[in-house]
């Protein structure tokens, strides 16, 4: 579904990602995994199409990135970037509304299908009662819940999030989480996701990226994938990962730190 | 924020309303008052080409002096309220008029330069089309200047726009050394915000530039909505970011420097009306784009109105009251109202 191949991206002179290959099935959850700079973010916006990669290929649903005009990439790819706000009183329905963009024609009205849109996404993340109120007047959680529900409304069949959970006390990044698992068991999303906290890349995520440094360190299925010997290498932490029937459920940080790879 | 407490569509059917009065009472007052309902008759009944009693006189200095001058202020401020609004979004920043960044000078120029030329002799066109290009060329340099990775920082954004407007003045008053005392007269006057003396030409020469700048902005509205929201974000959505903002830069100058070319430098107004408007109706540039251009119309007219008549039979500048009106309403943004002057 989405094929990420050999990307450099280079800025200022440094190296942001370096030959990043990945591949993508169709209906996967990718959890992106790895210390601050190690190119987490980048690499998001550049499957995003927000960014455009110095070097190498991006491909979605087989068709490379760059030849899509931004809407017909937005029908395909949401991305919700980290701490997304907007700067002036919108109301949470105008929000949701403007996920639609890449649906309508420009300056028609919303159609029967966007409204219907509009209000499955509000209904999927329990923001309908918020319609009326301002962006700007809500709680953190609810703003995170709104900007998912926009990037609902394009209705996407990628979607990737950048630290959905940041900013969120422990009840909502578990509400949103499992909502976004519940959304792409049930549309069949490929979702990719930016995630900090390594429980909850092991409780949600079928596959787990380790990024450092601007390279691949790991990729592959989670029960596999993360382990206590791939959090020392990309973390520098020693760590207990606690199973249960094989899959990983969570991540016990020890308190003496590992020696990191390479150092 | 947002008072919230009329409806968009009753915010701009009371601004067209208010907009129609003050084209009355604008046109029915001066030296010689006219009664408010034969001066509604007279412009209606030419409007519309119906016939109507009324006495050849009054008609002569309604439609031969007041109307065009009244129209020609309407345009003005439909240009710098719906510009002032569209820059607003575009720099993320309420400071962000074409009068305080620098293109209105950069119109000015333009303007000047035709007539140095000698253009405006050629053509009635060429004046604001030179406008257009000066208002684009400081435009495209001041957002260059002060915009890195779709984060405009304010102090770049204004002391480039001081910079280039020191810059076009410096060019302006250079040119005065090689025109003569009957043109250089006419320069200074017309330079200062002015719309004394506007007849129907101007506005022909104005207003196609005007409506399509204005047109143009109002139909971006959703993409503008989407701006403010980061050029991460809107691109995302779908937004052709780069080309949007190419557009809204290239439709401001016109509009903006049409009106320059017309009526000189009138400050404030693309400062002070979107950002009532604003706080009145909303951040939705669907609704703030028309509903800025109606007020700015409107306010423009009320403007030039107190000029031309507060000290009668002596005019003021048009552009003196609204700096009366706008310095003051700049000053208080700036100290009282920090976190709307860093939206984001």
């Amino acid at each position: 579904m989405l094929e990420v191949a050999d990307v450099s991206y280079r800025i200022r002179g440094r190296d942001i990602l370096r030959g990043v290959t990945v591949c993508v099935p169709r209906g996967r959850f990718v959890g992106i995994v790895g210390p601050n700079g190690a190119g987490k973010t980048t690499l998001l916006r550049i499957m995003a199409g927000v960014a455009r990669p110095s070097s190498g290929h991006v491909r979605v649903a087989g068709r490379p990135l760059q030849e899509l005009k931004d809407r017909e990439r937005a029908r395909l790819i949401g991305y919700m970037s980290q701490n997304p706000s907007i700067g002036f009183g919108f109301s949470v329905e105008d929000v949701v509304a403007m996920g639609r963009y890449a649906h309508r024609r420009p300056w028609a009205p919303l159609s029967p299908a966007d409204r219907e849109a509009v209000e499955r996404a509000m209904a999927a993340t329990d923001v309908a009662h918020l319609r009326g109120r301002l962006v700007t007047d809500l709680s953190g959680g609810e703003r995170q819940r709104v900007f998912l529900a926009r990037t609902l409304a394009q209705e996407p069949q990628v979607l990737l999030l950048d630290e959905p959970t940041s900013d969120l006390d422990v009840r909502f990044q578990l509400e949103i989480l499992t909502l976004i698992r519940r959304l792409q068991a049930e549309r069949g999303l490929t979702v990719v996701m930016a995630i900090h906290d390594l429980t909850w890349a092991a409780r949600f995520c079928d596959d787990i990226l380790a990024l450092d440094g601007g390279q691949v360190v790991a990729f592959g299925p989670a029960e596999s994938t993360l382990t206590e010997d791939l959090i020392a290498r990309v973390f520098g932490v020693a760590s207990r990962v606690v199973r249960e029937a094989g899959m990983p459920v969570r991540v016990d940080f020890i308190g003496s730190a590992a020696p990191r790879a390479g150092a | 924020m947002t008072l919230r407490i009329v409806k968009p569509a009753a915010v701009l059917a009371i601004l067209a309303a208010a907009l129609a009065g003050a084209v009355v009472v604008a046109t029915a007052m001066g030296t010689v008052p006219l009664p408010y309902g034969e001066t509604a008759r007279i412009v209606f009944s030419r409007l519309l080409g119906v016939p109507a009693d009324v006495s050849p006189a009054a008609e002569a200095i309604v439609w031969n002096v007041r109307l065009p001058r009244v129209v020609a202020a309407g345009l003005v401020g439909l240009a710098l309220g719906v510009g002032g609004a569209a820059m607003q979004a575009l720099f993320k920043n309420p400071l962000a008029s074409p009068d305080l960044i620098g293109v209105s000078t950069g119109g000015a120029l333009g303007a000047v330069a035709a007539i140095f030329l000698g253009w405006t002799l050629i053509s009635p066109w060429l004046m604001p089309l030179t406008a257009f290009a000066g208002a684009l060329a400081v435009a495209a340099l001041v957002y260059a200047l002060s915009t890195r990775a779709g984060r405009t920082d304010v102090a770049t954004l204004l002391l480039a726009g001081v910079a280039c407007s020191s810059l076009g003045g410096a060019v302006i008053s250079l040119l005065y050394h090689f025109v003569d005392d009957g043109v250089l007269r006419q320069i200074v006057y017309w330079l200062m915000g002015n719309l004394g003396g506007k007849r129907w030409e101007h506005v022909a020469a104005m207003a196609p530039f005007v409506g399509a700048g204005a047109v143009g902005l109002c139909l971006l509205a959703a993409e503008l909505n989407a701006l403010m929201g980061g050029e991460d974000d809107a691109k995302a959505l779908g937004v052709p970011v780069e080309r949007t903002k190419r557009l809204v830069l290239a439709l401001v100058s016109l509009a903006t420097g049409a009106a320059v070319s017309v009526a000189g430098i009138i400050g404030f107004v693309g400062l002070m009306v979107p950002h009532i408007l604003r706080l009145i109706i909303g951040p939705d540039h669907r609704w703030l784009l028309p509903a800025s251009g109606l007020a700015g119309a409107a306010f423009l007219i009320v403007a030039d109105l107190i000029a031309r008549t507060a000290f009668s039979p002596v005019e003021l500048r048009t552009g003196i009251v609204t700096a009366l009106f706008g310095a003051p309403f700049f000053l208080y943004l700036l100290l009282k109202r920090r976190e709307l002057v860093r939206w984001n």
